[in-house]
């Protein structure tokens, strides 16, 4: 490229990750120096955070600080930024024309955005989601403003075409949902934003309302509108400030705008919203018990029918729908069914955002086609396992309420019926990556904690149940496990699954049940043989040194917190029983896997 | 604390009848509440059920039934340690046991000085750095031992 001088730039934009790594990072202080040093040089530039938190950006930071440097519409992204390293980017990149390659993103950058198709999170870490105007300038709220000269019917004709099911959990169909509730007869109707993301191992929704919170709140205009609804509550996590925030400054910034009120976009159609946040209990998230929590009571789940659709919030119809459903709503109206379900598999169309996290090099949020095989997002986004030493064990999705699939069957395709058919489930979108030091046992023991612990206590099966079940895993890996505890968590898992009230007892046992069918010799071995494979419950840990595998080079002695291991040079390290605590981090440290 | 029930409930309050309106607002009286206390006060929820009419025993059995609530006095550092799935496993429990040690308490519980509360949490949502902590709004990521020590000096030092 031919020198530039700096008079030549017609636009320059700097997007800085803030994100919580981000700023960890220093981002702030590159923020400083960019602005300083391009005032000094004349240049009239556009600073811009370009994420607000970690999670919400391009889940690459681990890379942090990134930026992207536009020179005239053209972007290049840096990598690992210090405040030193701007002065050589401002010199010969912006001033010079010749962008500085040794810090620039290098292919795994590329690979982790190249397989992801970008429909939700395209705007997130790219507009600044405080300012209305940076949304509409891209065509935001079109959406809603064409969805307002349509017939209601129409639209949800438009959005049953699409095949969009909601992202929830359940996958039920969007449209038809819409329907019942339009087709209910009364005065008033409400339409309900799902944001209590209780899922532990999820955040998308939390980074789509962080992100780009209008696209949300036009997603609740066209669906309220469709069903005829003119009053809207999102009911969000405590735990989620900045999404709260930044939800009360979009909403406040809507009003203002005229697309929140009376008569938005000046139809004769009223509509308002009202954040209503949670109090801490996973069990809101479900549809029934989040009614309950919004009208004041013990948010309790109650039997089904009658669905929300029919006797709702107040006993009125009622459409709840996730974040991710309603955010998808606004492309969906704008480029039609077609373009929509021309995306994705036969029955699942669209795309999903997943919360890729564990053992795994590349851990964030991605937003890939529904129907993409498991062995891609995790090779090919990604990037694949952390350690280079260890291998694939199995992919749990879909939280306390989902299964894992085994590192067989990875070249599944992910949409909502392979994922039940191989025992788990879509669930909400957490994704978590797990190597050859997962215990199995321990994993089920830990949802298993957390449903228990997160049972409402209003049925017997799932209150009772769990606990049951739960004391049955802690004994497993106690090593007090009997014979016939097998049999019977598949007895009690399937009989909770059958009698509990709510989705929570009726999904709860799922962890245990689809490790027990992959991954039953794990459970056979604490049993029969009291060894935990896996090397991870303590009490069935004894740690030794392997001696054909002892390259002898003492990193097990550098780590060992409690001065068990015995270590000379060129000497193979001895653990001494007495001593070792347990604590695994020989076994960790040990580049050799000499350490059983 | 008076309750403006009205502008708590917001435009909707227009389509409510009066019992719907105390009922809707008793949560976020309980937030405001402990906003300000940092816990639920007996006195003040005994208030807070004349003003809304709604018995007592109604009014504690909502609130214990939240997680976010607290009954007692709480810490002047708030720790909580989240426990989710990717700080699960990325060991999370070596991170509760460390504190635990150290400051004496266990899950939940506020040393006697009020100095500190320590708590496992359910995913904050920042699984990317797990494992992952909060020392009142600040937030630590992928704690190793080195994060930890200082993690603990922080605590200590008011
Ligand atoms: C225990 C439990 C927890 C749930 N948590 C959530 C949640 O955090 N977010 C969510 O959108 N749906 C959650 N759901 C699903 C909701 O009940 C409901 O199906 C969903 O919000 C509907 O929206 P959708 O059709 O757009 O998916 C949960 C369900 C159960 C049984
Ligand atoms: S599991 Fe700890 S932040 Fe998500």
């Amino acid at each position: 490229m031919a020198s530039k001088n700096n008079t030549d730039i017609k636009s320059l934009v700097i997007r800085v990750c803030v994100g919580t790594g981000g700023l960890a990072a220093g981002s702030q202080e590159v923020i400083d120096e960019f602005t300083k040093l391009l005032k000094k040089k004349g240049v009239r530039a556009e600073v811009l955070k370009k994420c607000v938190n970690k999670t919400g950006c391009r889940g690459f930071c681990a890379k942090d600080v990134l930026a992207d440097v536009i020179v005239d519409g053209i972007s290049h992204t840096y990598q690992l930024l210090t405040a030193e390293n701007v002065a050589r980017i401002v010199e010969e990149h912006i001033v010079g024309g010749e962008p500085v390659e040794q810090w620039l993103v290098g292919p795994e950058y590329h690979a982790f955005h190249d397989k992801q198709t970008k429909i939700l999170l395209h705007e997130c870490g790219h507009i600044d989601p405080e300012d209305i105007n940076a949304y509409t300038e891209i065509g935001g709220y079109n959406g809603a403003r064409k969805a307002l000269t349509m017939k209601p019917e129409n639209i949800i004709a438009q959005i049953k075409d699409s095949g969009l099911r909601g992202r929830g959990g359940a996958g039920f169909p969007t449209g038809l949902k819409w329907e019942f509730c339009r087709n209910a007869d009364s005065d008033q109707k409400y339409i309900i934003c799902n944001a209590d993301e209780g899922d532990p191992g999820a955040f998308m929704d939390r980074s789509i309302i962080e992100g780009n919170p209008h696209s949300v709140i036009e997603g609740m205009i066209i669906s309220g509108y469709a069903i005829g609804a003119s009053f809207g509550y999102i009911y969000i996590r405590a735990e989620y400030p900045l999404a709260i925030e930044r939800l009360k400054i979009a909403l406040s910034e809507a009003r203002s705008n005229g697309f929140l009120g009376k008569g938005i976009f000046n139809s004769d159609f009223d509509f308002e919203l009202k954040i209503k946040e949670g109090a801490g209990a996973f069990i809101c998230g479900e549809e029934t018990a989040l009614i309950a929590s919004i009208e004041g009571k013990r948010g309790m789940p109650r039997s089904k029918p009658p669905f929300p659709a029919h006797k709702g919030l107040l006993g009125k119809p009622t459409v709840i729908n996730n974040v991710e459903t309603l955010a998808t709503l606004p492309s969906i109206m704008t480029k039609g069914a077609k373009w929509f379900s021309s995306i994705g598999t036969e029955k699942s169309k669209g795309t999903k955002v997943f919360a890729l996290t564990g053992k795994i090099k590349n851990t964030g949020l991605i937003e890939v086609p529904m129907g993409i095989s498991l062995k891609e997002i995790i090779y090919d986004i990604g990037g694949g396992m952390e350690k280079k030493n260890r291998t694939l064990k199995a992919v749990q999705t879909g939280g306390p309420s989902g299964g894992c699939i085994p590192a067989a069957n990875i070249d599944m395709p992910v949409d909502y019926e392979s994922l039940a058919a191989a025992g788990s489930m879509m669930g909400s979108g957490g994704m978590v990556v797990m190597d050859d030091l997962t215990c199995m046992v321990d994993m089920s023991k830990f949802f298993l904690t957390f449903t228990a612990n997160e049972s409402c206590g209003k049925c017997v099966p799932c209150r009772v149940g769990t606990k049951r079940m739960l004391e049955i895993l802690t004994r497993i890996t106690e090593g007090k496990g009997k014979s016939s505890d097998i049999d019977l968590l598949l007895e009690l898992g399937k009989d909770i699954k059958l009698a509990s009230l709510c989705g929570l007892g009726q999904s709860a046992p799922n962890p245990v049940l689809s490790t027990l069918h992959y991954f039953r010799d794990e459970y056979e071995a604490h049993i029969n043989e009291g060894i935990c494979p896996a090397g991870v419950c303590k009490s069935l840990r004894r740690y030794t040194v392997s001696d054909e595998a002892c390259k002898m080079c003492g990193k097990c002695k550098t780590v060992c917190p409690s001065d068990a291991v015995t270590w000379e040079k060129k000497q193979k390290a001895v653990i001494s029983k007495e001593k070792c605590i347990k604590c695994g981090a020989c076994y960790e440290a040990c580049p050799f896997n000499a350490i059983l | 604390m008076s309750l403006k029930v009205d502008e708590i409930i917001g435009v909707v309050s227009s389509v409510l009848d009066e019992t719907q309106k105390k009922r809707g607002t008793l949560i976020h009286a309980f937030q405001e509440i402990q906003k300000e206390q940092n816990y639920l006060p007996e006195e003040e929820l005994v208030k807070l059920s004349k003003e809304l009419d709604i018995p007592m025993s109604d009014v504690y059995s909502t609130a214990t039934f939240y997680k976010q609530f607290y009954f007692t006095p709480r810490g002047r550092k708030i720790v909580k340690v989240c426990t989710g799935t990717a700080c699960h496993v990325r060991g999370a429990s070596k991170v509760m046991d460390a504190l635990k040690n150290e400051f004496n308490v266990g899950d939940g519980e506020t040393t006697e000085d009020l100095a500190m509360t320590l708590e496992s949490v359910g995913c904050i949502g920042c699984c990317g750095l797990a494992p992952v902590a909060t020392i009142n709004e600040g937030i630590i990521g992928e704690i190793d031992s080195p994060k930890l020590s200082k993690m603990i000096e922080d605590i200590k030092e008011d």
